[in-house]
């Protein structure tokens, strides 16, 4: 049974324009200790999946699914109460903006040994050890006197790992982190991911870990779900994807990593944009933006081909090893 | 939020034509219940301003010695030649009000014009010259502003003398700071924006860089203000008469009104009631519209 | 925190500097010569008039009788009032405390009511509460108060006869005066029910001169509440898994609070303006009918003196709601 399941989900926003779907029939899987990476543009609706999963949709959001359990629990019919048990202890949640994300008026200890007071119950002498600890264990230096600092005092590396600290004070069994690192400077990026992976090897958490960057992607998932525009296009592990892609968008993706345009005079790019609540397309959603798009790409909903290592939502899917264009 | 973020950047239609400004502002402005109800409350009142002579059904001074204090016409003893009653001396409460709403309005414009004039010439200088005359100004507008604002008129009036005139311009000074402030706030951050430079690199002289190039860029948060100060004007004014600072009896200004009929509170409610009334329907309507407007006029608050 | 306090008390002193001036021209602007002004219509000879103008320094350049005036404030003497001849100063010290009351009561009453409310209706955006809150504070915020007065006197005082119309306290009681609050004051004395007399006198002033700071409060509040409820640390806290009360009470309430400080301390300047109307009204002896009826009386030098001392009062309050600022919100703290 997988750590987290789920079938068929999609979230709807009320907007003033009308009803936005952001996240259209997505289905996930997440095996225990398993690192997935879900990459997608900024509009490929992973940042509202993972908030979906999270509970953190707000009153403005309706979500529909077939299945969304977690560790054989069914999230969807959890009272608010039964819910909040889950999130922060259970699974916990890394996300982009770490300064802005530690409330400035309290200082990193106390967000820290909040978390542990309210699922874990530690007297004040045992939550203060463990915040020291966490703070060790994400690598901040001295994290004693650290703890007595406010958040405006800290870089957003600091901040991040803090963010880390306090995601993993409950020994989650899964951490979503939501573009961690795209806020931090090109140096820091690397830091902050290695120490990911070493948490998640070291205590066999899942980690799902979202991105836009399949340079990140390469280096630390296990498997890899490719979105765009609210449907996940193309999932298998990550070995298989960068080898072979099928899905042109995953190709293009590819394409566009400077690591891989080795020689080329320019990086290749992606014409167009993701579509919009009022453009789009029928039938495949990347058609428009797909070289190889035929007259029966824009008919119909395409469904999720499986082949021998995952699946691509694609009709006429690349074959060719090393994501060149057939 | 990264999530909503990405909603908007999606659910922004990316092909369809964009809308006039002034459709647009319309439709957020219309949107906001509140606020087309003031417009219309505000243009009712104006009518009833314009028209006081013809639609008042007396004179507001006449006085009909065999029928004061007067209850309205639905109370015992009312009669509709007088629907909302007669004061002490036996003059017709709804027509002094239609007149009230007369000077009312005029206090609301002649404030707001004079404040506002000062008040962007002061801003206009002190941000665009800045140095020693901006933090000249800007000193002198804190304290202002540090002084309680009725305080500040009633001192006002005090050196000039009681009377509508004179309390008109003592609001007028009173509110001034906020004004100036807005104003160079306004053109310090518009300043440095390139079309500023753009124009003064094409040769606009200061004049005409501060008056048509700046000043029409920063008018969103004026006319909002100015809006707001209509209804500051017009309490702060029937505060004064009230005091009898302001517009002095027999003028049917409705503090003054209020402050002859204080001495009936116990045996003519009506009297009270319904200077405050009108009082209180103004201001609000004005405060309508201009929260309507600061939500239609500034993107930054929407939503 | 020291270095802080002190750099921000030293902003205060050319603001102060400001205001001594300008109140030293007030009486100057007055049409008509000071001593003039003093003698009233009873007309005085030439002889005498230089001789008094000697006296008073009237005579010397303006820079040197802006010097002494501002020595005599320096050391307490902030004129005479020619009514009464008694100081300016002690007047206003006298009635201080009525204001006082008053005003602490009135700010009691608005925060009271005013930040539940305003925390309820942000937390439930869009909901009837939510509506209701944001109608009634408008309807407070644009309310003639000196009529707001007047119809509660007619409700309350007139037909329901529960409060009395005017003053601090009924005939029937004599208390000694020990600190100027008559809250405290008759609970020193052994009067019985006088406490309860003093309590009925403020009830009807306070909720009239509290109501706009009330409106404003509620409105901030929600303001406030709403924008930091928005902010990426409440998605934060909410991922902890911790309860909505928690989340509301204390994650964004503390960080709502710090303009909702600064709007309530801006409400003093509001709150004594009001007083003015509202000491009329109920003719409760403080601050603001002292300075209404100096005007009436042509009474320049408490006017001039008073004026300077509500202005310091402001002045002192908006710099203590200024370091609370500081002590509320760790960024301004370190110097950020």
């Amino acid at each position: 049974m997988p750590l987290l399941d789920i079938r068929n989900l999609s979230v709807e926003f009320a907007t003033r324009s009308g009803t936005f779907r952001a996240v259209d029939g997505v289905d996930l899987h997440v095996e225990e200790g398993e690192v997935l990476g879900i990459v997608g543009e900024s509009g490929s609706g992973k940042s509202v999946t993972s908030l979906a999963v999270m509970g953190l949709i707000g009153h403005n959001g309706r979500i529909v699914a077939d299945r969304m359990e977690f560790a054989g629990t069914d999230l969807r019919s959890l009272s608010p109460r039964q819910r909040r048990r889950l999130t922060g202890k259970d699974v916990a949640m890394v996300f982009q903006e770490p300064m802005s994300s530690l409330n400035p008026c309290f200082t990193v200890g106390f967000q820290i040994m909040e978390t542990l007071k309210v699922h874990e119950g530690l007297d004040r002498a045992q939550r203060r050890r463990r915040a020291i600890e966490l703070l060790d264990q994400v690598g901040i230096p001295d994290p004693e006197s650290r703890l007595s600092a406010f958040p405006h005092q800290l870089s957003g590396g600091m901040s991040q790992r803090v963010m880390i600290a306090m995601a993993i004070a409950c020994s989650p069994r899964l951490l979503i982190a939501d573009e961690p690192t795209t806020a931090l400077d090109v140096t820091i990026q690397k830091q902050i991911l290695d120490l990911l992976v070493s948490l998640q090897r070291d205590r066999g958490m899942a980690l799902v870990l979202i991105t836009h960057d399949m340079g990140v992607v390469a280096e630390t998932a296990h498997r890899v779900a490719v979105m765009y525009a609210g449907q996940v296009v193309e999932t298998r592990p990550a070995r298989a994807l960068f080898e072979a892609p099928r899905h042109p968008y995953t190709g293009a993706l590819l394409d566009a990593l400077p690591e891989r345009a080795l020689g080329r005079r320019r990086l290749p790019t992606i014409p167009g944009v993701v579509p919009g609540i009022a453009d789009r397309p029928p039938g495949c959603v990347f058609n428009p933006r797909c070289p190889k798009a035929q007259a029966d790409c824009r008919m119909g909903p395409i469904p999720m081909f499986p082949d021998e290592t995952g699946a691509a939502r694609c009709l006429h899917p690349l074959r060719q090893v090393g994501g060149q264009a057939a | 939020m990264s999530a909503t973020d990405d909603i908007e950047m999606m659910a922004s239609p990316a092909k369809a034509a964009p809308p006039s400004p002034l459709r647009t502002f319309w439709w957020s402005f219309a949107e906001n219940k509140g606020a087309v109800a003031g417009l219309l409350v505000i243009v009712v009142i104006a009518i009833l301003a314009i028209f006081a002579d013809w639609i008042a059904p007396h004179s507001p001074t006449e006085q009909f010695r065999d029928f004061r204090l007067l209850p309205p016409f639905w109370a015992d003893g009312g009669t509709l030649r007088f629907p909302l009653g007669t004061d002490d001396i036996g003059r017709d409460i709804l027509s002094r009000l239609i007149h009230g709403a007369r000077l009312s309005m005029a206090i609301g414009l002649i404030v707001v014009t004079l404040a506002l004039g000062m008040g962007i010439v002061l801003g206009l200088v002190a941000g665009f010259y800045r140095g020693w005359i901006d933090v000249a100004i800007m000193r002198l507008m804190d304290m202002m502003l540090a002084l309680p604002s009725l305080l500040l008129a009633i001192v006002v009036v005090a050196i000039l003398g009681p009377g509508l005139s004179n309390a008109m311009f003592a609001v007028s000074i009173v509110v001034l700071p906020h004004y100036a402030r807005l104003t160079r706030a306004a053109v310090i951050s518009e300043l440095g924006k390139d079309y500023v430079v753009a124009s003064r690199v094409s040769g606009a002289g200061t004049l005409r860089l501060m008056f048509s190039t700046i000043l029409p860029n920063c008018m969103a948060p004026l006319i909002v203000q100015a809006t707001l100060g209509f209804s500051t004007a017009i309490l702060d004014a029937a505060a004064l008469g009230f005091l009898g600072l302001g517009a002095q009896p027999p003028t049917p200004e409705w503090g003054t009104m209020l402050a002859s009929a204080r001495e009936f509170v116990t045996r003519a409610w009506w009297v009270v009631t319904f200077p405050g009334i009108a009082i209180l329907v103004t201001v609000l309507a004005f405060n309508l519209m201009g929260d309507g407007l600061r939500d239609a006029l500034d993107p930054k608050l929407k939503r | 925190m020291f270095k802080f306090i002190i750099s921000r008390a030293a902003l205060v002193i050319p603001t102060f500097l400001g205001i001594t001036f300008l109140s030293f021209f007030l009486i100057r602007l007055v049409p008509g010569d000071p001593i003039e002004v003093r003698v009233g219509e009873r007309g005085i000879t030439p002889e005498r008039l230089a001789m008094l103008r000697e006296q008073l320094g009237l005579d010397q350049p303006l820079w040197v009788q802006f010097a002494s005036y501002v020595g005599d404030i320096l050391s307490g003497n902030f004129g005479t009032s020619l009514v009464t001849k008694n100081p300016v100063l002690l007047e206003f010290l006298e009635l201080f405390p009525a204001t006082v009351e008053l005003s602490v009561c009135a700010i009691l009453f608005a925060v009271i009511l005013g930040l539940p409310a305003g925390v309820m209706a942000a937390s439930r955006r869009g909901s009837f509460w939510d509506h209701t809150v944001m109608g009634v504070s408008l309807g407070g915020y644009s309310m003639p108060i000196f009529w707001w007065a007047l119809l509660l006197i007619l409700l309350f005082s007139v037909s329901l006869g529960w409060t009395p119309v005017s003053g601090r306290l009924s005939v029937m009681y004599y208390v000694e005066p020990v600190t100027g609050f008559m809250l405290i004051d008759t609970l020193l004395s052994d009067e019985p029910g006088a406490f309860r007399s003093a309590v009925h006198h403020l009830v009807l002033p306070s909720v009239v001169l509290g109501t706009i700071p009330l409106a404003v409060i509620a409105r901030m509040t929600r303001s406030s509440m709403l924008e930091v409820l928005g902010e990426d640390y409440i998605r934060t806290a909410r991922a902890k898994g911790l309860s909505a009360g928690r989340i509301v009470g204390l994650h964004a309430l503390r960080n709502a609070m710090i303009p909702v400080v600064t709007v309530i301390g801006l409400q003093v300047g509001t709150l004594l303006g009001g007083a003015i109307l509202t000491e009329t009204i109920f003719s409760w002896p403080g601050i603001g009918k002292w300075l209404i009826e100096s005007i009436n009386r042509r009474d320049y030098p408490v006017l001039q003196g008073g004026v300077l001392l509500v202005a310091t009062l402001v002045i002192v309050v908006n710099l203590i709601v200024d370091l609370l600022y500081g002590i509320l919100n760790p960024r301004i703290r370190h110097g950020r």
